[in-house]
């Protein structure tokens, strides 16, 4: 029969197995993540998103079962960061200058939109369509096919469509 | 693009002020050549000289949760007593030790090894019998080379019984060094 901490230490070799070293995780993702944030936010606010980002993900990580999708998962924290970075400033009515003209309208809109989609549809569409990435680099955070991200994002809008109409 | 220094210093300082690393790395510098040293919320849970992080990560995740992070201030109170005791200031260390997942006989064998005190030396055997396993002198010595705290569990101050330094983990030399430095040799 197992004892507690014989159940604990066997639950904590399982997730080791299952899981990469957080410290293998953000030395890999760190400096997308950092991207990504400058140029929805601008470098400025970046640096507190950036720090936000991986400390939700470092108090999420015990409770992942696998490490499949840790770059589409990531860049989904990162992205929730910046809206909430966003939404923080909009009753101020004061915005700063975004990073890039045009990408934080997109995205700070695509945030509210896709909320109720399936997780996968939603990710492609926030990564195509919010982060710009192309189809080939969101079947990698994926873990799929460039065709089902493809597929994935354009059932996403469609559902998007459907309920704004 | 890399991320600037102080962004990232201050990421792992912070991670470490809410409690969410388990395990808290370094790679630090000493006379006998540069350590990696890890410490979890437990103790002190690893010192070796092979100073690739890269080669002890996973084990750590094993031992401890996925939560392994570079993290100097995780380190500082062991790196303090390393920096004393190769400075010759220190005799003792009062560090706690995570032995987690260590079998009983190696945690009896390694809290017997942490009472040889400084400058002395003693044998396979007489630590052997001192657990009350008086033939299981290879079993010690087995101990020895899979001690993850060196230096802080004192494995250099054992020898063979004829007074042969016998071997060290970290290499013979290393072995030398730490006697001499303690006056043992």
């Amino acid at each position: 029969m197992l004892t507690d901490e014989r159940r604990h230490a066997l639950k904590t070799m399982m997730q080791a197995v299952a899981l990469p070293p957080f410290e293998r995780f953000y030395l890999e993702h760190r400096a997308e993540v950092l991207r990504v944030l400058r140029r929805t936010l601008g470098a400025d606010r970046a640096e507190d998103a950036f720090q936000e980002t991986f400390l939700r993900a470092l108090r999420a990580y015990r409770r992942l079962e696998h490490g499949d999708h840790l770059r589409a998962w990531v860049l989904t924290i990162a992205h929730n960061v910046a809206v909430d970075v966003l939404r923080r400033e909009r009753p101020t009515g004061e915005l700063e200058e975004p990073g890039t003209e045009d990408s934080r309208p997109a995205y700070a809109e695509l945030a509210h939109l896709t909320d109720g989609l399936p997780p996968r549809e939603r990710a492609a569409v926030v990564l195509r369509y919010g982060y710009d990435l192309s189809y080939d680099q969101i079947a990698r955070a994926l873990g799929s096919s460039p065709d089902a991200a493809r597929q994935a994002a354009s059932t996403g809008v469609r559902r998007l469509r459907r309920r704004t109409t | 693009m890399t991320v600037p220094t102080h962004l990232d210093r201050s990421f792992r300082e912070a991670a470490l002020a809410l409690d969410l690393v388990d395990v808290g790395f370094d790679v630090v510098e000493s006379p006998i050549g540069p350590l990696f040293v890890a410490a979890s919320p437990r103790g002190l849970a690893e010192i070796s000289f092979d100073a690739e992080p890269e080669q002890h990560l996973e084990r750590l995740a094993r031992i401890a949760g996925p939560a392994v992070l570079r993290s100097p201030r995780a380190i500082d109170a062991a790196q303090r007593e390393l920096d004393q005791y190769f400075a010759g200031r220190r005799r003792a260390f009062d560090l706690s030790l995570d032995l987690r997942g260590l079998p009983a006989f190696t945690v009896s064998v390694l809290r017997e090894l942490a009472r040889v005190p400084y400058g002395h030396t003693t044998t396979y055997g007489a630590l052997a019998e001192r657990v009350g396993r008086p033939r299981a002198a290879r079993a010690v010595g087995t101990v020895m080379n899979r001690n993850r705290i060196p230096i802080v569990l004192p494995c250099h101050r054992v020898v063979g019984s004829s007074g042969d330094l016998v071997g060290y983990a970290g290499g013979l030399e290393r072995k030398v060094a730490l006697l001499e430095l303690e006056g043992a040799l």
